[in-house]
């Protein structure tokens, strides 16, 4: 049998050590009639060779963005992946080890956790971030429930702009601790500023910010801070798109008490979506507030310098039912992929991913709006990576009509209520070629 | 010790380069300056062999699985095969996006519906969700859909869930996120539920209990039958927290015995690594009566092939992930499970059995072990009696082990024991393994005695000493302070 390495002799050697005479003898504890009796239903074992052909089997039924021409985001999005991310990140060293509570053997793991912290805040300008939450979706959640704590105002007000997953997500996070969700209306493809400030008051714990937000467009985040901060007590919760942050103002400098996002994009497969992970940064005064594991800087015995998980006090394995989050494990190995990422890229390769990504976005879009038929639905605003384009027949059709031509055009917005409109994500990946074959084959297919 | 990433940083080097940009549109054609950075992030300046063997070198002061024995209670510390490595980076799962058509991502969906069944076979239960990331989120999950069901049944007065005092801290912790309060079961002598003070403790507002099943202390809960009646009595639900399944596959289907969902900790009993603190999995199974509260989207299949169905999203919580879960994880997962097979799975859990009983026996002369009876998947040691008599705490022997290369059993938990050691040695362990770890164990105990000194002030060999982690609370040092 694979991966046991009792043998029979074993075995027996085993039962006449503990005193049994055979295995069911250990199992007294379960009542007989509570015991299969008959074995599982599933299919017969395979070996390693006929597991492969499985495997094969199923991905030759899968057409991966890999082998079309994509442009497919809405949360998860294709960056260049450098071969040393994984040459790291698949070390069993780093792999198969448990969440680092043995701080003497585990001096690996904390440390890249206590690199990837610096990393967050240097982007989002925050003073303390923790080491990795689900996703972006749950870091939203969480840091709702954060504001909660801080100041006990159980409003929060979430713009229609914000990615639908992460709604759903917060609504199932927050409707059972009597929170109370407001949505801030949309105009133009951007938060109706002044409807948000019409819906502030004081028995407002925090507003959420998406900069991207879901249709690619730039909000005007010093607006949400003038609006929000009127109330002292009341939390702005930036999530942004960390990609971005490297051209775009830090979330510190608009006043962002909690910055969050998705941290999927640097350095981490698409997976069909996950694994994904969630950064998450805020002030230092409500670092004991703090859902999830923080590691902190120290030292030995001897005075050298070390890394421990921190602040536990706050965790469900010391607090329990008052615990600051139930969050166990924190996607760690997605953190290692990305601090190794930004290692890689480093100060001006985030730089050059981010401009390029924007330059190779701006330039498929005004190459489509040539096209007769199609043009951006929001012309007014600014966008990074993504935008969504008005289209002349069913998003849905459009994109059908490409996938024979190995292009997945984009996201339907139908489920939004905007059957005819297409959202469309640009990366570095992308060449000027694969761009001007996408722009063809919708010229041809909106004709 | 190792310097950070930062300091290796030199001005000008790159670790990798981009292609020449091909459009050019200047930033101040796209955006507004009021929206751009000023000053530029400091993420360190390394080349691609500084940045390998910078991580290399930190990845040489972990314990891994590779490394030696990771005996750690309730976490089911396996070994990770590695042709679920090889096989999950093929470009048709790495390089799927979940927006993709359908019709271009049918393996995908085929395996997770495949999987969808197989969990639900080994769980005894109808139908199950792969959306939760993590064991603790499928427990919030199955919390939530606790919840569902009572208000569906308007049963609003439910607003309790009972808690064995010797279950993990995230049950609680899901337990309150959902908005339940919860009341803390006693353990009997027996190491078991108490039924007893189970009995005072049910009434109108019980919405459901989490059992741990064999619980914390390795034992499985013998009177589970009775229990399920007491909590079914009043419309309240049975919740089996999957933590330690690795002991029942192929013995006890938990739908079987009265539980009506649980979740499953795929990076434990399937064998899918740890990642040094995720990402996990942790699908939940449900009985039928629970099926329309499942999370949106689950894979179903017809004649036209599998679909992503939000059929149930009237009656769903919803979604507790952006999109379907850690999927990676489940690619992972199902392979454990196609290879193993019935037959294979059932040994899986007669062996980790085997080897804990076996261990509790090479140990039980030296450390005093409450409940003297077979254990399932791992044990509890107290460490009691060495604190009382050398003035040695469970937290000094974990350390020492670490000296003789060996990870620590989980301490001081489950909290009813108060110097715990919980031993869970998993069926990948050999007998000479085994074997070397019960030398070091007893090794420790005569140090114990002989020599207290070097007991107390372990670790001595691990790239650090004992780590003072109240200075870390106290003067708290979360990044690294960049240099301008």
């Amino acid at each position: 049998m694979p991966y046991i390495s009792n043998t029979e002799r074993d075995r027996q050697k085993i039962l006449k050590a503990i005193g049994v005479n055979k295995f069911e003898d250990l199992l007294t504890a379960i009542p007989e009639k509570l015991r299969m009796k008959s074995p599982l239903a599933l299919s017969q074992p395979l070996s390693e060779l006929e597991i492969n052909k499985n495997i094969k089997a199923k991905t030759d039924k899968n057409i991966p963005c890999e082998v079309v021409n994509s442009f497919l985001g809405g949360g998860v999005y294709d960056h260049f992946i450098p071969a040393a991310v994984d040459a790291i990140v698949s070390r069993p060293e780093f792999c198969t080890a448990y969440t680092p509570y043995q701080a003497e053997v585990s001096q690996g793991t904390l440390q890249y956790i206590f690199e990837y912290q610096t990393m967050i805040c240097e982007l989002t300008g925050r003073e303390i971030a923790n080491a990795g939450m689900y996703d972006g979706a749950s870091a939203i959640a969480e840091a709702i429930l954060m504001a909660v704590r801080k100041n006990h105002l159980t409003k929060a007000i979430l713009p229609a702009t914000l990615n639908p997953n992460y709604v759903k997500v917060v609504k199932a996070y927050t409707e059972g601790n009597g929170i109370e969700l407001l949505i801030a209306p949309e105009k133009d493809g951007l938060t109706d500023l002044s409807a948000l400030e019409n819906m502030l008051n004081d028995t407002i714990g925090s507003v959420i910010i998406q900069t991207p937000n879901f249709y690619g467009n730039i909000e005007d985040a010093k607006a949400f801070d003038t609006i929000v901060h009127k109330n002292p007590n009341c939390l702005l919760i930036a999530c942004v798109d960390p990609i971005s942050l490297a051209i775009f103002m830090p979330p510190a400098e608009y006043n962002a008490d909690i910055a969050v996002g998705e941290g999927q994009v640097f350095g981490n497969n698409m997976y069909f979506g996950g694994p994904l992970f969630g950064f998450f940064a805020t002030r230092p005064e409500m670092a004991r507030l703090m859902p999830g594991r923080i590691v902190g800087g120290t030292i030995d015995k001897d005075g050298n310098k070390a890394y421990v998980l921190t602040l536990q006090a706050r965790e469900q394995h010391i607090r329990r039912a008052k615990a600051t989050s139930n969050i166990c494990s924190n996607e760690s190995l997605c953190t290692l992929s990305a601090v190794v990422y930004l290692c890689l890229l480093g100060k001006e390769g985030l730089i050059e991913v981010a401009t390029q990504s924007a330059q190779k976005a701006h330039y498929t879009a005004n190459e489509l709006c040539k096209i007769p038929g199609l043009a951006l639905t929001y012309p007014n605003a600014y966008f990074f990576k993504e935008f969504v384009l008005k289209t002349p027949k069913k998003a849905e059709e459009i994109i059908k009509a490409l996938v024979p031509g190995n292009i997945y055009a984009g996201i339907d917005l139908a489920p939004l209520g905007k059957p005819d409109e297409l959202m469309i994500a640009v990366t570095e990946k992308k060449s000027k070629a694969e761009i001007d074959s996408f722009v063809q084959a919708m010229q041809e297919v909106v004709k | 010790m190792s310097k950070t990433i930062f300091e290796h940083s030199t001005p000008g080097r790159k670790g990798v380069v981009l292609p020449e940009r091909e459009i050019d549109i200047p930033l101040a054609t796209m955006f507004s300056e009021t929206m751009l950075r000023t000053k530029k992030a400091r993420l360190p300046e390394v080349s691609e062999l500084d940045t390998m063997r910078h991580y290399i070198t930190l990845s040489h002061k972990n314990h891994f699985i590779e490394k030696g024995l990771y005996p750690l209670g309730s976490c089911t510390m396996k070994y990770n095969p590695k042709l679920h490595e090889t096989l999950v980076r093929h470009p048709s799962f790495t390089s799927l996006h979940p927006y993709q058509p359908e019709e271009t991502l049918q393996g995908a969906l085929e395996l997770m519906y495949e999987l969808q069944k197989d969990l639900a076979e080994i769980a005894g239960m109808a139908g199950v969700t792969l959306q939760p990331a993590a064991g603790a989120q499928g427990e919030f999950t199955g919390i939530k859909i606790i919840a569902a069901y009572h208000k569906v049944k308007g049963n609003t007065h439910k607003d309790t869930i009972i808690i064995p005092d010797s279950a993990h801290g995230t049950n609680p912790a899901s337990c309150s996120l959902v908005g339940y309060k919860t009341v803390e079961l006693a353990s009997n002598k027996e190491g078991r539920c108490d039924i007893a003070k189970l009995r005072e403790l049910v009434n109108d507002q019980t919405a459901g209990i989490m059992i741990t099943n064999p619980n914390t202390l390795g034992l499985f809960e013998t009177q589970i039958e009775e229990i399920a009646d007491i909590i079914h009595s009043v419309d309240a639900l049975m919740y089996m927290d999957g933590a330690n399944l690795n002991a029942l596959l192929g013995i006890v289907q938990p739908g079987k015995i009265g539980f009506d969902l649980m979740h499953f900790n795929l990076h434990k009993t399937f064998a899918t690594p740890h990642g040094g603190g995720g990402p996990g999995s942790g699908p939940v199974a449900v009985s039928e009566k629970l099926l329309p509260f499942l999370p949106v989207p689950v894979v179903t299949k017809d004649e036209k092939g599998y679909h992503l169905s939000s059929e149930n999203e009237l009656t769903s919580i919803g979604k507790v992930h952006t999109f379907y879960g850690n999927f990676a994880v489940l690619v992972r997962a199902y392979i454990y499970i196609k290879m193993l097979g019935a037959e294979g799975l059932r040994r899986v859990s007669e062996n980790a059995i085997l080897n804990a009983n076996y261990l509790m026996q090479c140990l039980g002369e030296y450390y005093h072990i409450e409940h003297q009876e077979p254990c399932m998947h791992e044990f509890v040691m107290d460490g009691t009696w060495q604190k009382k008599n050398y003035g040695i705490t469970t937290l000094d022997i974990a350390k020492r082990l670490l000296d003789k290369g060996f990870h620590s059993p989980t301490i001081y938990f489950p909290l009813i024991i108060p110097e715990a050691m919980m031993v869970e040695p998993t069926e990948t362990e050999s007998l000479e393994s085994l074997d070397a770890f019960a030398a070091a164990m007893r090794e420790i105990a005569l140090e114990c005695k002989d020599n207290p000194e070097l007991v107390k002030n372990a670790p001595l060999t691990t790239p650090v000493k004992r780590v003072d982690d109240a200075r870390a609370v106290k003067m708290l040092e979360p990044v690294f302070p960049l240099a301008d």
